[in-house]
This record gives structure tokens, C-alpha cells and sequence, in this order.
């Protein structure tokens, strides 16, 4: 994956923060947008910019759940599995999108389309259960609601 | 009924820009403190007896007064909004709705102890926030309400803004100010508190989303007028979290003597089924049962029946749930989102894990409920910050209060309700 093209924005972002340390966090966002994963291009970039060891980027890059080093789906979807989500039925939920989409939590489908990943807790407790896509919030879910989603977003790209 | 934190967000039509606050009296405590001095603003909020909202209840005033004194510069200010304990998501309606309300309270903060600086610490999980907050300290910065001399006195103050990515432990403040510095958010040893030594080891005011927001309003009524609201034990409103088993889980704002009992049954809409025990404090407070419902739900109150208060997040758990099933997802929470920095929380939630795990596959022991008792004992006295202090209290609490329910599953290797999977026999 070429560095190239986010270069320029990590660049701008170690900069707002003076080459200090504080800027490490932002930038990992910033690449993990752009990408969907970090890469080992970008921790070295990230290394030699902040003048730290690259072992010390990998390790705080890894200390945090929402960073990856492998290869996300189009569609992250972020199953939330806190206690009002638990008690509301999440396991059932977390059940219909594995048997949809064919993966299990942590994997990403073989065309590249769906991650599954399981949360602690998204902070929508009064609509639970509940799960982000991307951005998105979906609330109240139901197993049958989930295979609606999921086709309706298999059918987006076709149309696009 | 008296709204505080609310009071713009529930009218019709209210958006999150400049116009709209500035409608409902926006920025007119921040004027007010400008033309008073500091110390005239921390007498008014020492006299609200306002204490901190993320659950810790530290006395407001009291810290801003401590930041204030401290010998070191440059000071900062920095807002907790990473709302992680599950069953809260009260912070989320301030920080996309009345993202105004939240900055003029943290320039008041900044007036009042000496900072220029600012920073917002928001939870990864809430794009949706984190962008409303920037069009608004844009927005703020374009009306001088934030920036250079604001509104033309001799005072600067900045807020930036920055993204967590999915720690819990970050709600701790230490772990918070550690991830703000562009490190793993692992908690520090305390003392030295923030206070003294906090962004930067410099002296810094870190609140919670809510505590802040109640500032702008204190400074406009007076100290004396909160004071007298809700409980005189920790008097002023609370954002409550309704969620779990009620028919109508939300976000209720009430005075702080509202009842466990009213808040469930009259603003939650009743318990769907019935009900069996329920957490008022998020997964880091002891169970309370049915006959606890009376109590009022004020910090001292909360604590006095057994449990706390902590971020407000009540969670309702009815009877077709097996208290078993309940605590081992809560042991897989906080083993899950451990740091690991410090070993009794390290090892504690993984031994806790394990064995809960055990018991609900008909594999446990009797001396496995006397263990997680000393276990808790052990976290309790002995773990770094409050995740590892606190994180068995929902579990010894389930195995105090469902003794019953945990020795059948440990004598019979059977779970009642038929929950577990009790897959040795």
C-alpha cells in the first residue's frame, strides 16, 4: 500500500502537534481512515517523524481496539456486546450477522466487503441492542432487521 | 421539572450551532465571569456544592480551587467525554446537541484557574460527536467566544480536540491524560492527583462531560440556587441512564432526590417482566434488589445501600436473566479491557473470567465463590486505578445476593433458567 497517499495529511498532522508525541494518536486515525488498517510503512513514517522507536508505535497502536493491522471491510461493522445490549438479546444479533455474512467476529468476508468486530460498549444502551456500520448507527435490532441491512448494503454496491 | 443540563436540548427546534445557544442565554455566564474574578467564580461553584459527575463525586469547586493555587504553569483544562462505562450515554446527548454548553464551561474553567489550553478527549466510538464539537469550536472561535482575548478581555483560551480509539481504561483520568500525551492509556500512581501534576505533569482541572456543563448555569443563578436542588447530600440535577429491562430506557434528567423506585417505574416505564436486581451505577457498582428501590439517588444515598452511584447508568436486570450468566459477562468486560499495567487487575479479571466460565459450564467448585470473594478483596486493596478496584463488584454483589442461584449451577450442574450451557456432566 503506497504511503504516498496519505503522506501529506500525516505530515500536516505531526506537524499541528509540533513533531510532539501527542500527534502519534491523530495520525493513526488519520492513516487508518485512509486505509482501513495500518500498515508497517506507516509506523516507520510515524517512527521517524516523532523520533521514537518504531516499536514504541506499534506497541501504542496496538494498546487500542479501534487500531488494526489487517485489512477491514468496506463495511466495519461493530457489534456492541455491554450488558444492556447482552440482556436485550446482542448474542442472537451477533449469531444472525455471523450465519449472513459467513464470518465469524474478527474476520473480514473474502470479497473485502464485511468485518464483524464486537465492542464493549457504543453508548446506545436505550436502543439496544445495538451496532455501528461505518458511521451508522442501528438501534433495536432484531435478527430479522440485520438480514435486511446486510442485503441492503450487498445491494448498494451492485448499483453503484 | 427542572432541566440544567437539558434545558436547550429539549426545546423544539434547538440545534447544536452558535445561533441557537445564543438564543437560550449562551455565553452570558462566560461574560459574567469575565467581569468577576476568578476567585469570585470558584466561591460561586464551591457554594453549588457541585461535585464530579463521571462517578468519582470529587467536590468541583474544591479542584478548580486547587488547580487555581497550584505554583506550575502553563495549567490546563481537560473534559472526559470518553463515556465508556456500559449503561451510559448521557455525555453523548451534550456533546452532539449542546456542544456550546460544554465549551463555555471549560472557558470559564480556564478563566477561573489560569489556562490558555483546553483539550477535549472524546471516545472513538462517537464520530458523530467528535464532528459537531469541531464545526462548534470553529463556530466559537469565528464569535470570539474561544480564541485570542476572548470577548476582548485580556484572557485567550484554545480547545483542542482529540479522538480516543476504543480503551475503557481511558475514562480513568490518569490513563486519559496518558493517551492525550500520545501513549497507551494506562493508568498512573496517585499522588500526585491531576490537580498537581496532570497534562504534561502540569496542573490540570480534568471533569466529566456533565459536571462542566452544569457550570454555565451556576455561574448565572448563583451557587445558593443549585445548592438547594435535588438532595442536600449532593444536591443539583443528574442525567440518568435508564437502560436494561424497562420499557423505556433513556436519558432522564432529574433532581438528585428522585428515587431508584420513580426513576424505574415512573420515567423508565417499568420493568419488562419482573425485576431481580438491578445496577445503579454502570458494570463498576454491587447489585441492589427489589427492596432497595426507596432509596434516593444522590452519591451518598447510593453508597450507603451497598453500591454507587458512579456515572448514573441504572441498568435493569429482570428474572428471565441467570445471575450467573450476568456476572461472567461482566467478568468478560473487564478482563477484556484490563490494561494490564498492574497484575491483580491483569491476572484478577482473567482468573475471574475463568472461573465464572467454569461454573457456567457445570465445572465449577464451591471454594470458587469464597475465591472470588478474597479475589475481589485483593483488587479492591491492591490495583492500580478504579477499572481493577472495582471491576468484581458486580460479581461478588451476584454471588452475595443469588447465592442460591450460583450453588445450583456449582451442586447440581444446572443452570435454572437454562441459560448456561452446562456442558460437563
Amino acid at each position: 500500500m503506497p504511503l504516498q497517499k496519505c503522506k501529506e495529511e500525516l505530515e500536516k498532522t505531526l506537524k499541528e502537534h509540533n513533531f510532539e508525541k501527542e500527534a502519534l494518536i491523530p495520525c493513526l486515525h488519520a492513516a487508518q481512515e485512509k486505509y482501513g488498517c495500518l500498515t508497517e510503512e506507516v509506523i516507520s513514517f510515524l517512527a521517524e517523524g516523532l523520533k521514537l522507536p518504531r516499536v514504541e508505535v506499534y506497541s501504542t497502536a496496538s494498546f487500542y481496539s479501534m487500531f488494526t493491522f489487517e485489512q477491514t471491510g468496506e463495511y466495519v461493522i461493530r457489534i456492541c456486546e455491554s450488558l444492556p445490549c447482552y440482556l436485550n438479546g446482542s448474542k442472537q444479533i451477533l449469531d444472525a450477522l455471523s450465519k449472513e455474512l459467513n464470518i465469524k467476529t474478527g474476520q473480514t468476508t473474502q470479497d473485502k466487503k464485511f468485518t464483524i468486530e464486537s465492542v464493549s460498549c457504543l453508548g446506545l444502551c436505550d436502543k439496544a441492542p445495538a451496532m455501528m456500520i461505518n458511521d451508522e448507527i442501528y438501534g433495536n435490532l432484531t435478527p430479522e432487521r440485520v438480514k435486511e441491512i446486510i442485503l441492503e448494503l450487498k445491494k448498494r454496491d451492485v448499483e453503484i | 421539572m427542572m432541566k440544567i443540563l437539558l434545558k436547550n436540548i429539549n426545546k423544539d427546534g434547538y440545534k447544536p450551532d452558535v445561533q441557537s445557544y445564543l438564543k437560550e442565554h449562551g455565553y452570558q455566564a462566560l461574560k459574567k465571569a469575565l467581569e468577576t474574578s476568578p476567585e469570585k467564580v470558584i466561591d460561586e461553584v464551591k457554594k453549588s456544592n457541585l461535585v464530579g459527575r463521571g462517578g468519582a463525586a470529587f467536590p468541583t469547586g474544591l479542584k478548580w480551587e486547587l488547580a487555581r493555587k497550584a505554583s506550575d504553569s502553563p495549567k490546563y483544562v481537560v473534559c472526559n467525554a470518553d463515556e465508556g462505562e456500559p449503561g451510559t450515554f448521557k455525555d453523548r446527548l451534550i456533546l452532539e446537541k449542546d456542544p456550546h454548553l460544554l465549551i463555555e464551561a471549560m472557558t470559564i474553567c480556564g478563566y477561573t484557574i489560569g489556562a490558555e489550553t483546553g483539550f477535549i478527549y472524546i471516545r472513538g466510538e462517537y464520530p458523530k460527536a467528535y464532528k459537531f464539537l469541531s464545526e462548534a469550536v470553529k463556530d466559537a472561535e469565528r464569535n470570539n467566544y474561544l480564541g485570542k482575548n476572548v470577548l476582548r478581555s485580556t484572557f485567550s483560551f484554545k480547545i483542542n480536540l482529540y479522538r480516543g480509539a476504543g480503551a475503557y481504561v481511558c475514562g480513568e483520568e490518569t490513563a486519559l491524560l496518558d493517551s492525550l500525551e500520545g501513549k497507551k492509556g494506562q493508568s498512573r500512581v496517585k499522588p500526585p492527583f491531576p490537580t498537581f501534576a496532570g497534562y504534561k505533569d502540569k496542573p490540570t482541572v480534568l471533569n466529566n462531560v456533565e459536571t462542566f456543563s452544569n457550570v454555565p448555569s451556576i455561574i448565572l443563578n448563583g451557587g445558593e440556587w443549585f445548592s438547594k436542588i435535588g438532595s442536600p447530600l449532593s444536591p443539583g440535577t443528574k442525567m440518568y441512564c435508564i437502560s436494561g429491562d424497562v420499557n423505556k430506557p433513556g436519558v432522564y434528567e432529574l433532581p438528585t432526590n428522585v428515587t431508584l423506585r420513580e426513576l424505574i417505574e415512573k420515567y423508565g416505564g417499568g420493568v419488562h417482566g419482573k425485576l431481580k436486581a438491578v445496577l445503579p451505577g454502570g458494570t463498576s457498582s454491587n447489585f441492589l434488589l427489589a427492596k432497595d428501590l426507596d432509596i434516593e439517588m444522590d452519591y451518598p444515598s447510593v453508597q450507603k445501600a451497598g453500591s454507587m452511584l458512579g456515572s448514573g447508568a441504572v441498568i435493569v436486570v429482570n428474572d428471565k436473566h441467570c445471575m450467573v450468566d450476568v456476572a461472567k459477562r461482566c467478568a468478560e468486560f473487564f478482563d477484556y479491557e484490563s490494561c494490564g499495567k498492574c497484575s491483580p487487575c491483569r491476572e484478577g479479571t482473567k482468573r475471574t473470567r475463568e472461573i465464572l466460565g467454569n461454573i457456567t459450564r457445570g465445572d465449577g467448585e464451591l471454594s470458587d465463590l469464597e475465591l472470588l470473594k478474597e479475589l475481589q478483596e485483593v483488587m479492591y486493596d491492591t490495583s492500580r486505578c478504579g477499572l481493577g478496584q472495582a471491576a468484581l463488584n458486580p460479581i461478588r454483589s451476584a454471588i452475595e445476593k443469588f447465592t442460591d442461584e450460583f450453588k445450583e449451577h456449582i451442586t447440581q450442574k444446572k443452570c435454572p433458567l437454562g441459560i448456561c450451557p452446562m456442558e460437563v456432566t
